[in-house]
């Protein structure tokens, strides 16, 4: 039923209802409202026979969870920046013994120096602990992508992440339509564990395997990742077919057919990327948008089949490989046909607010040769201010450009 | 149609609830409406701000609002900042939440543009008066939706019941006639740059 | 015909043994039908206190609990050396955890037996000491503080023994270890350092609190046994001697672990919702010293000149326990 409320709340209802068994909880800005309407509606016994732990941090929560699902429960938690790097030694301590569950990141800035605004680099620093990311480009995907989450986890008996912006998606209200019970019913089966612990049915759950082993594990976790390609694309279909919207998937995209050049973004910035799209189209500039959905495990022939025939590419990074470049941007070229110019952007970080009036310079910009093609650029720094700081600190030899790294 | 609304005020004043207030009415009208907030870390007595915009086609961008069509100023003293005004359209609107006229404001140094629409309403006032505290959100929403004209009375009604729908039924009852003073004040005020008292 | 009582005690390697007391006092482990939940094939140490104590806490734990246990268990010795893959001795449901989260990991078990209607299953953790006192002491303080429904053991060899003999919070003072050499003037690990962590866990007010030793079968079964039968977090500490650690005899394990607690440095009680319940005396008092030269982890304290001082400190520090939680012997030998 659509619905005007907050994101963060659409969120906690919508897990609600697929009936998790355990859920455990440490509040984090700005995920605090999910863990707090979960509350609620545990007190008002609308979860039962959910139990919800109110842990000691966040690495107690991810730990929980572990147990929980190893031990054949529905788990699910939420955490940003902070909490999720707390927990970076159990993340792919849960995706390596296979465990599903469903854990909500509300995309925040890693410190230092601390910061509790939108971008992606705490998603981005995990992005290879063996979890599956999905990333939501508006609240009613976030709603939905959750749903599938469920399915997608214990489908693969991987855990998975759905990012949503934090602030920016987790504390707008809009309207939403937030799938009920009886929906999420038929379309999530209970859960059916590949393994868990029984008395009547002893396993021994997180052997050490050495050097002569270790290799053969690794690998079958590569493959199991990458035929989760083909389950995202099939999990999203049939979520289509019982709930009526296009959500999830591997990619997400706008106006590109015939294109001249594409924006590829995560997250809430596609929602302002359409609207620059449709405006640039109206002046007769052939834009178009790609959003990625899925970005573990990282689309390789959707992007390039995407983007054939594309002369012009143009990549919003909302975090930085610090010392190496970009993350997404770096993806994205690996994956682009032969030919294709890939400008390479950050734009956002720590909540900096990422405008269409930003991004509609930023495309005109590219395509009137403004910017250099190769390297990684930091769109909306203050370019003035830095040099004054460089130029402190190095003397003559501070650069003038600020396009480098 | 697109109608950008920008609230600034302190922190404890019910910023946020009022953006959200106005989108949900929006929403119960039929309309397409989305509230964001900004936040810094939690503290009362801080400067706040929170956008609704109200479209009547679905609102894609999260992006803050840079053109706003209205700005709200629940607390006068941040008229200094002009920040505040910022990105106005020529001819916005500004809600200004003073027991002062628009005379005294002027007279104080705040800078009218020639084709802005200024509206003073004391809701603090009313809503000591009326709530027994000095919240002016609901009084300035109701006051909002009247100016705009794009949120009739019932909507902000509803919106305000199902937004404190978990509090004492007398709260909502208050805020409801709150919004509608207001409304009445404002409709009976005259067109422009105009006080209500 | 008179009848004089005989009080029997524990021996050496039990010389009165089992055979003189009825079946019903019987350990678990004198039973052919012992769980034997970690079977033979690890890769323990010869004379490992540990090994010993799982197996007796498990199976007591089975004995318990009709067999409805699973147990979490910390990296540390026990799950190194039980489950090198694709072996494994465990004949139970386990699962390894982190080095520092077990009681969260175990928490979620408990949570997830009850939310599926399996409340029956129980759920124990087993823990060493650095993964109890130092990096698991947060995830433990928030199950203790949840009350959640685990009994959390801790085999304590007062060391970071896997990784090389390193200090932690629970080697006591005047050890060495890899980390707290006694170089020049040093005494090994300082004096005025460390936790208590049956204390720590009786200032949470859990329903349980207990410590034992591998010296004494029956009453670490015993307690075992009360744990499994109550709810809630409940908290066992076990002393267990490691021969590589402390430089003693492998054959030793069980004497040494006595000498413990009848020197008064390892005091054996009970607690109940953070009020001492229950303190077992000593039964035939010894000096520390005795049992400080039974391990090459004190013998910078007796080599050469010595350190009398240190030792007079132990004596003094067992003393103290020894009034503070009324260990007087009830005879002397």
């Amino acid at each position: 039923m659509l619905r005007q409320l907050e994101g963060s709340r659409a969120v906690a209802e919508t897990v609600a209802r697929c009936r998790p068994h355990v859920v455990a909880a440490y509040p984090i800005s700005p995920q605090t409202h999910i863990v707090e309407a979960l509350s609620d509606l545990v007190a008002a016994g609308q979860l039962a026979p959910c139990q919800y732990l109110l842990v000691e941090s966040e690495f107690g929560a991810l730990s929980a969870c572990i147990g929980a699902s190893a031990a054949g429960a529905r788990a699910y938690t939420a955490t940003s920046s902070q909490g999720l790097l707390f927990m970076a030694e159990a993340l792919p301590n849960a995706s390596g013994l296979g465990l599903p569950m469903v854990m909500t990141v509300a995309n925040r800035a890693l410190g230092a120096p601390i910061n509790i605004w939108n971008d992606h680099s705490d998603a981005m620093s995990q992005r290879d602990a063996g979890w599956l990311i999905l990333f939501a480009s508006s609240n009613q995907e976030a709603v939905d992508l959750h749903v599938q989450a469920f399915a997608l986890a214990e489908r693969l008996s991987l855990p998975v992440m759905v990012c949503m912006d934090g602030f920016v998606l987790t504390h707008a209200v809009e309207e939403i339509d937030v799938p009920d019970q009886a929906q999420v019913d038929a379309y999530l089966p209970a859960f059916r564990p590949r393994q868990q612990l029984d008395p009547d049915d002893p396993v021994t759950i997180g052997a050490m395997v050495g050097p002569e082993a270790f290799t053969e594990v690794k690998y079958l976790m590569a493959q199991r990742q990458l035929r989760a390609l083909d389950v995202v694309t099939e999990v999203a279909d049939t979520f289509a077919t019982a709930f009526g919207r296009d959500s999830g998937g591997l990619l997400r995209p706008y106006r590109t057919e015939d294109a001249d050049v594409v924006v590829v973004a995560q997250g809430s910035v596609l929602g302002s990327l359409a609207d620059v799209v449709d405006d640039l189209r109206e002046t007769g500039v052939a834009a178009g948008a790609l959003g990625v959905t899925c970005y573990r495990p990282w689309p390789w022939d959707a992007v390039r089949r995407a983007l054939l025939g594309i002369p012009r590419v143009i990549v919003v990074n909302r975090a930085v490989a610090v010392g190496s470049g970009s993350i997404l941007g770096q993806d994205v070229r690996l994956s682009a046909p032969a030919g294709t110019t890939v400008s390479d952007v950050v734009l956002g970080l720590g909540g900096r607010p990422v405008t269409r009036d930003g991004l509609r310079r930023l495309v005109l910009d590219v395509l009137a040769g403004r910017l250099d093609g190769e390297a990684l650029t930091y769109y909306d720094v203050d370019r003035e201010r830095v040099a004054v700081e460089l130029a402190r600190e190095l003397g003559d030899a501070a650069p003038t450009s600020g396009a480098r790294p | 149609m697109n109608l950008d609304v920008r609230i600034h005020g302190r922190g404890g004043q019910g910023v946020v609830t009022a953006a959200e207030l106005l989108s949900m009415a929006a929403f119960d009208q039929g309309l397409h409406a989305q509230a964001l907030p900004t936040f810094g870390s939690e503290r009362t007595g801080a400067p706040v701000m929170a956008s609704c915009r109200i479209s009547d086609r679905p609102i894609r961008s999260h992006d803050p609002i840079s053109r706003p069509d209205v700005v709200v100023v629940q607390d006068s003293t941040l008229l200094r900042d002009p920040a505040v005004l910022g990105g106005l359209a020529d001819a916005g609107t500004v809600v200004v939440n003073t027991s002062r006229t628009l005379a005294d404001l002027v007279a104080s140094g705040v800078v009218v543009g020639p084709a802005q629409r200024w509206v003073t309403i004391p809701a603090s006032d009313l809503a000591r008066r009326l709530l027994g505290r000095p919240l002016p959100n609901t009084a300035l929403v109701g006051a909002v939706a009247a100016i705009t004209g794009l949120v009739g009375p019932e909507s902000v009604g509803s919106a305000i019941r199902r937004r404190f729908a978990t509090l004492d039924p007398k709260v909502a009852d208050a805020n409801v006639s709150l919004a509608e003073q207001a409304r009445e004040l404002v409709t009976a005020g005259d067109r422009g740059s105009e006080s209500v008292a | 015909m008179t009848t004089t009582p005989l009080k029997l005690y524990q021996v050496g390697t039990f010389a009165a043994g089992n055979r003189l007391l009825g079946p019903g006092e019987r350990t678990v482990q004198s039973s052919m039908d012992r769980a034997s939940c970690i079977t033979s094939g690890h890769r323990a140490c010869r004379g490992c206190g540990e090994a010993l104590a799982a197996r007796v806490v498990m199976d007591a734990a089975m004995r318990a609990t009709g067999g409805r246990v699973v147990t979490v268990n910390a990296t540390g010795c026990l799950e190194v050396f039980s489950t090198p893959y694709p072996e494994s001795a465990w004949q139970v449901p386990w699962l390894h955890s982190l080095f520092g989260n077990a009681a969260a990991v175990a928490s979620g078990v408990a949570a997830a037996m009850r939310a599926t209607g399996r409340d029956d299953v129980r759920v124990l953790a087993q823990a060493g000491d650095g993964g109890t006192v130092d990096i698991g002491l947060g995830c433990l303080s928030g199950m203790f503080e949840r009350n959640d429904d685990v009994l959390f053991v801790c085999y304590d060899n007062q060391g970071y023994m896997n990784t090389g003999v390193q200090r932690s919070g629970a080697t006591p003072a005047g050890a060495s270890t890899a980390t707290t050499r006694p170089v020049g003037d040093g005494v090994g690990n300082a004096f005025g350092t460390g936790k208590n962590l049956p204390r720590i866990a009786m200032a949470h007010d859990i329903p349980y609190v207990a410590t034992a030793t591998v010296a004494d079968l029956h009453d670490l079964e015993a307690k075992v046994a009360i744990a499994m039968a109550r709810r809630g977090a409940r908290y066992l500490h076990v002393l267990v001697p490691c021969p590589l650690g402390w430089g003693s005899q492998p054959a030793d394990t069980v004497r040494v672990a006595r000498l413990a607690t009848q020197s008064g440095l390892f005091p054996v009680f009970e607690a109940e919702n953070g009020m001492l319940t229950h303190a077992t005396p000593i039964r035939r008092r010894v000096p520390v010293e005795e049992y400080l030269r039974l391990q090459t982890r004190f013998q910078h304290l007796f080599v050469g000149p010595g350190r009398p001082d240190v030792v007079a400190a132990l004596q003094a520090q067992a003393d103290r326990d020894i009034a503070r939680f009324g260990l007087a012997p009830e005879e002397e030998s």
